[in-house]
């Protein structure tokens, strides 16, 4: 008797609290109100869009050498201008925009997998485990980020995967402290509680029921995470550290704009612009969705 | 607040020690051989009996509890070894470079607060007119601006152009304000942000309308009522972004070819000077973790409801 009133109990629990087209409706709503927001998504979506049709819209191969048009000046021929080697700086910023978009989201993915993971655990158990997992982080957090990419990158090498490695594990822990207190403030809820006297296994209770309720939170942390890691990646690839030539990047391609600065200064105006515009629309894409997930953040 | 202070000191030590493991682990998690990536870069091919000298004079034959313990001992008098390049200590490498980076830090912070907490100011007192909107756009660019691209736009405009500055090194505050604003822009947009935020908040409280209507002037009313509470969530501020100026200063020094421990680091990493790499996060870390305790102490300057518990 008492275990088929524990088996519907799971069943029951085990269907979504609220209708997720109805909240998917709000959302939604709320963000085509917010101006700035809805504005930033669409350009992301540009960016986006013109990265993975690069091949397709660039007017140019990213590598395509024209020692005849050799730090051309923009017009009409090449919009952006050429650099050194007569490459079209247009078709690299649009191939660039391939390989900074990667870096983000694939350091983002990182760091919010081991970030949340940990979380979850250091949250659901707090004694020992919790502990120990939250002093880490303190001191992971005791570094300047970017230079715990340097530390790492110093270890795994460079290129763009030690890149992607590197500044995703120097984003773990601001993941793993907002789903940690997330979790804290979710435990004692009264759903979690019900789930666990009907006998519901620790991974279930974390996965089905406390992850779900998280999500905003991390959703906007990963946005504006991802912006922080473009800037991160393009700034390690400045430095040299990072994406190597002849591939395009922002980063690397401003570090050799530097070199010809006084002659051509499109050479490192327009990557610049491409990094300013792309966090900039993350960011307010960002705040939107914060405003729209859940109104209380704001 | 003695005690305090020694409370929040020993509280440093669990953080310090695991500092020193992930510094320690740097050098151990390098894939392949350290010797030999010694060898390498010298191009000498050494034989067995060389690689055990070396291996034996650098203590990687011994245990790693007892290499790690060596490491912390050694790095508390403040031997970190030598850069494997130079020869020359690591300790005495890392100092050199030191007050240049500080310099650099210090003149982006003073930036950072004079014109963010200024414009901040400006836009809550003058809220919703032009120099709020203005102020909020000068905000908005240095949120999204990389700075190693406003490093090169400010060289660009008041170096080539203008010529009013030298396009790389030279001496003197004339050499330090692109460097600094560059460095300190992001952290300007934050702190103009915040300062309008709080001080928008607390000129709505009763207190400030009963000190307006004492008929105090509203300057007296702004910096002995508004300004002084509006502190702390600006302290924590600035507090944050001391880290993160310091961790700027990796970017803009090697934009500016300036001296200091972030190209230092920079160059270690390239040249795979493992050492030096492990004396310059060292290095940031002590001074991250000092400068929050020095944030922390000071929060009870500004806010006398806090007491040292």
């Amino acid at each position: 008797m008492s275990a088929g009133l524990a088996a519907s109990g799971k069943q029951a629990l085990s269907r979504p609290a609220h209708r997720s087209a109805g909240r998917l409706a709000i959302f939604i709503r709320r963000l085509r109100r917010n101006g700035a927001g809805l504005a930033g998504g669409i350009v992301v979506l540009l960016v986006f869009a013109a990265a993975l049709c690069a091949p397709a819209i660039s007017p140019y191969p990213p590598n395509a050498l024209d020692f005849a048009a050799y730090l051309s000046a923009p017009a009409f021929a090449h919009p952006f201008g050429t650099d050194e080697q007569g490459r079209d700086v247009l078709s690299r910023v649009i191939f660039g925009g391939q390989v900074s978009l990667r870096v983000g989201f694939i350091a983002v993915s990182i760091a919010m997998a081991a970030g949340v993971a940990l979380g979850l655990i250091a949250g659901y158990y707090e004694g020992w485990t919790g502990t120990f997992i939250m002093r880490w982080m303190d001191v992971m957090l005791a570094f300047p980020s970017i230079l715990l990419a340097l530390a790492i990158v110093a270890v795994l090498g460079s290129g763009i995967t030690p890149l992607m490695v590197a500044v995703g594990i120097a984003s773990i822990p601001q993941f793993t402290r907002v789903a940690q207190s997330s979790v804290l403030s979710t435990k004692e809820a009264d759903y979690v509680q019900a789930a666990r006297v009907v006998g519901c296994a620790p991974v279930q209770i974390l996965i089905r029921h406390i992850l779900p309720n998280i999500f905003a939170p991390i959703t906007v942390l990963a946005t504006t995470g991802v912006a922080a890691a473009i800037i991160t990646g393009a700034a390690l690839s400045f430095l040299g550290l990072g994406a190597q030539p002849p591939t395009p990047e922002w980063g690397s391609m401003l570090s050799n704009g530097r070199v010809y600065m006084e002659k051509a200064p499109w050479m490192m105006v327009f990557p610049g612009l491409a990094i300013m515009v792309t966090v900039m629309s993350i960011n307010l894409f960002g705040d939107g969705l914060r405003d729209a997930l859940d109104p209380r953040l704001k | 607040m003695g005690a305090y202070i020694l409370r929040r000191l020993l509280a440093t030590l669990p953080i310090l020690l695991g500092v020193s493991v992930l510094v320690f682990g740097i050098l151990h998690a390098v894939p392949g051989d350290l010797v030999r990536l010694i060898a390498v870069r010298e191009s000498a091919a050494i034989t067995p009996e060389q690689e055990a000298r070396i291996r034996h004079q650098l203590g990687l034959d011994r245990p790693l509890a007892v290499q790690y313990a060596g490491f912390v001992g050694r790095a508390a008098v403040g031997d970190l070894g030598r850069s494997f390049y130079t020869n020359r200590p690591v300790t005495t490498s890392v100092l050199e470079q030191y007050p240049a980076t500080l310099e650099l830090a210090g003149a982006a912070l003073l930036f950072a607060v004079v014109v963010g907490g200024g414009l901040g100011l400006m836009a809550a007192v003058r809220h919703n007119t032009w120099i709020d909107n203005a102020a909020m756009i000068f905000s908005l660019g240095g949120l999204s601006i990389p700075i190693f691209w406003s490093g090169l736009l400010l060289i660009y405009l008041f170096a080539v152009r203008l010529r009013w500055v030298p396009i790389v090194g030279g001496l003197g505050w004339k050499a330090l304000v692109l460097p600094a604003v560059a460095l300190g822009y992001d952290a300007a947009a934050f702190i103009a942000r915040m300062v309008r935020s709080s001080v928008l908040e607390v000129l709505r409280r009763e207190y400030v309308l009963i000190a307006h209507a004492k008929g105090l002037s509203e300057r007296t009313v702004i910096f002995r009522h508004v300004l002084k509470a509006a502190m702390i969530p600006i302290i924590t501020l600035i507090g944050l972004h001391a880290g993160r100026l310091l961790g700027g200063t990796v970017v803009v020094e090697t934009v500016f070819a300036r001296q200091g421990i972030g190209r230092l680091a920079v160059d270690a990493v390239l040249y795979k000077d493992y050492f030096l790499v492990q004396g310059v996060v060292m290095l940031a870390a002590l001074t991250y973790v000092l400068l929050n305790l020095v944030i922390d102490v000071s929060y009870a300057w500004f806010d006398p409801r806090i007491h040292y518990q």
